[in-house]
């Protein structure tokens, strides 16, 4: 009895604390912030409120900016950014910095020894405390420190089809999500400002406009189109252009379209193509996709290297070296995305490809392995629609097969090789052969892993090894 | 007039009172000082219930990638779902041993183990298990086929597992093996035996 008291009450409190933060973070609305851009440094900080007005930690503000510390003294607070000083006392309006009096809109709130200040006070407060200027958005809750900020054109081309080019001031890594009649860009980190009016119209019946706005910190681009379109990256990052996605640009060696979402339901490939009355398109034989991205970083590999990028770089290195080959290659992501694992899944099966490849990272274990799908519970197709969770089931020999000839590929190259199933999605939902590689060290240095000569000897050896068993796979797809 | 009686007695009640203050500070420091000697005489190791049984435990080796079977005796409670609890809860105190051969974060638990007919197993794990639970897919697959070898191999007529994290469900483990699915022990077992062969 003892024991089940004491195992028990700890989880009933769990559960009651549980049930007590959904019920008021249900329905709560996102948390308020403000974004700081600068040349040191982008960030955001947590805005709270106080007394219906947006107030920010100076503290937090300025520290990714220079040195900083403050003291508290009683209701007095000191304020330390480098060698300028301010003095702040709780509830006043009035302030002192460098010696000089100002007077900000709302008083200063001390709250157990953080200091918060009015966001509105940051216009009279920063350029005295930074020593330069600085540009406030309120309403958007945007921050830039010096002359920080991006500018960007888009227009419409005549050509057929019509892109939307947008070039940028400075690389910009936008999140990228579509819906039916709009593509979304999200800057949260990209000091990515108004081209001058909210709304710009094209004069183009596929892509009429985009709208531009800032909110709680950041900015969305809102591209509305006729038709389903999707957005590509190049410029090493300054250029985006969107385009109906039914006119995929697809070379071996240009950067890949973000794939648009689309639902998660499978049809065989060839009858998606052709039930959809559109025009045929040109073949993808394989799909690589990188995992993770955007805000899915992956393993922490080492402090400063993360799977996100490795999977890339070596996604990259993989569509070059099948380019070379003659071989058609599309990245599932050709940037720091973030995709879900349906995107990628019916992205995959959107291609037609005769193969997807999944690349992960990992600085545990020797060598490289290769996982095929192990298929969860279930199997219910109804007709010609396939079961989501176990779409890939007709195709796991095929899986097999290719994992096993890419196992013989790095074996050849005498790298430590293992080739397991795993429960690791999306492999479960793609209608194609399909597996994916995990690239491991060879030993304790897991810095290799970045290594442009140990991933090209990895990436030789899969594309030879998918290439070995090509006509097989090409077979499967007619 | 103050009666003279009420006087006294808040007189002495006033001294009793700062007696007790007196007495109450004077003790302070010395519970400090008892705590900060006195070993900590909670018990490590969970009550036990009921009789020492053998059982396998599918171990996972991070050196080598592998899973191995292991006997062991640990008391086992009668009911079947408490035995299913005690069975994980052995098998995560191994890893969270100082000799660890699969290290997982502290403050993983196995919260509880649900068994729903037909053969169906809801292993729940807290959230420190997961949130501490190192990212990769073989590292991820064998933490999670050792708790499924582990439970299917003790407790019959288990053919499908499923888990949650916190009650809730989850997407993955840590960032790759996939936790939203349910899984059939038998084809669990295939991977089992992958990793329980030597690489």
């Amino acid at each position: 009895m003892k024991r089940s008291y004491r195992s028990r009450s700890p989880r009933i409190l769990g559960r009651l604390i549980a049930l007590a933060s959904v019920l008021v973070f249900s329905g709560s609305s996102p948390q308020k912030q403000l974004s700081v851009y600068s040349k040191a440094a982008n960030y955001s900080v947590m805005v709270a409120e106080h007394n219906g007005m947006d107030y920010v930690g100076l503290l937090e503000l300025l520290e990714p900016l220079g040195t900083v510390n403050a003291r508290a003294n009683g209701e007095h607070w000191k304020f330390r950014y480098n060698e300028v000083e301010a003095e702040f006392v709780a509830g006043q309006t009035r302030t002192r910095v460098r010696g000089g009096e100002l007077n900000m809109p709302a008083n200063f709130v001390l709250e157990n020894g953080r200091g918060l200040v009015p966001i509105s006070s940051l216009i009279t407060l920063l350029p005295q405390i930074l020593g330069g200027s600085i540009t406030l958005n309120l309403s958007g809750r945007r921050l830039f420190v010096g002359d920080v900020a991006i500018h960007f054109t888009a227009a419409v081309g005549k050509g057929d089809p019509p892109k939307l080019v947008m070039n940028f001031g400075n690389p910009v890594n936008p999140m990228i999500a579509t819906e039916p009649g709009k593509l979304q860009l999200v800057f949260t980190h990209d000091a990515v400002v108004s081209p001058g009016s909210q709304t710009l119209t094209f004069d183009n019946k596929a892509i009429p406009s985009a709208t531009f706005e800032e909110s709680n910190g950041t900015a969305i681009l809102q591209v509305t189109t006729t038709v389903p379109a999707m957005a590509s990256f190049s410029n090493d990052g300054r250029t985006i252009t969107v385009t109906p996605a039914s006119t995929p640009v697809l070379p071996a060696h240009a950067p890949s379209p973000i794939p648009p979402f689309a639902p998660p339901t499978v049809a065989p490939p060839a009858a998606a193509s052709s039930a959809a009355g559109t025009p045929v398109r040109r073949h993808v034989f394989a799909v690589i996709d990188a995992a993770h991205g955007g805000d899915e970083r992956g393993a922490a590999l080492t402090g400063q290297l993360q799977e996100k990028d490795v999977t890339l770089a070596f996604a990259r290195r993989l569509r070059e070296l099948f380019g070379l080959r003659g071989i058609s290659a599309l990245l599932a992501r050709d940037g720091d995305l973030t995709l879900s694992l349906d995107q990628r899944a019916a992205m995959s099966n959107a291609s037609g490809a005769a193969i997807y490849i999944a690349v992960h990272a990992t600085s545990e274990g020797n060598g490289v392995r290769l996982y095929t799908a192990l298929m969860p519970s279930g199997g219910g197709n109804q007709g010609w629609f396939l079961d989501w969770e176990t779409a890939q089931s007709s195709f796991d020999g095929l899986s097999q097969i290719a994992a096993t000839s890419v196992a013989k590929g790095l074996e050849s190259k005498r790298v430590s090789v293992r080739t397991l199933i795993a429960p690791l999605r999306p492999l479960n939902n793609v209608v194609t052969a399909a597996f994916a590689i995990e690239i491991g060290p060879t030993g304790d240095d897991v810095s290799q892993l970045s290594s442009a000569e140990y991933q090209e000897k990895l990436a030789e050896a899969v594309v030879s090894g998918v290439e070995d068993v090509r006509d097989q796979l090409e077979a499967r797809r007619k | 007039m103050i009666p003279r009686h009420l006087l006294i007695a808040v007189a002495v009640l006033g001294i009793m009172a700062l007696g007790m203050s007196l007495y109450v500070w004077s003790i302070r420091g010395t519970v400090v000082r008892t705590d900060a000697s006195t070993p900590n005489t909670q018990p490590v190791a969970r009550p036990a219930a009921g009789p020492s049984e053998q059982v396998t435990l599918y171990v996972a080796y991070d050196e080598g990638g592998t899973l191995r079977p292991q006997a062991a005796r640990i008391p086992l409670p009668s009911g079947r779902q408490e035995r299913a609890e005690e069975l994980l809860r052995a098998l995560v105190d191994i890893y969270l041993s100082k000799s660890s051969p699969h290290v997982l974060g502290a403050g993983s638990e196995i919260r509880g183990v649900y068994l729903a007919d037909p053969g169906l197993a809801v292993i729940d794990l807290n959230a420190a298990f997961a949130n501490g639970h190192r990212s990769g897919v073989l590292v991820e697959e064998l933490t999670l086929s050792s708790l499924v070898a582990t439970l299917s191999a003790n407790i019959p007529a288990i053919t499908r597992v499923k888990i949650l994290v916190d009650g809730k469900e989850r997407d993955s483990l840590a960032g790759h093996v996939d936790l939203t699915a349910f899984y059939d022990v038998s084809r669990m077992n295939q991977l089992v035996n992958q990793l329980s062969a030597e690489p």
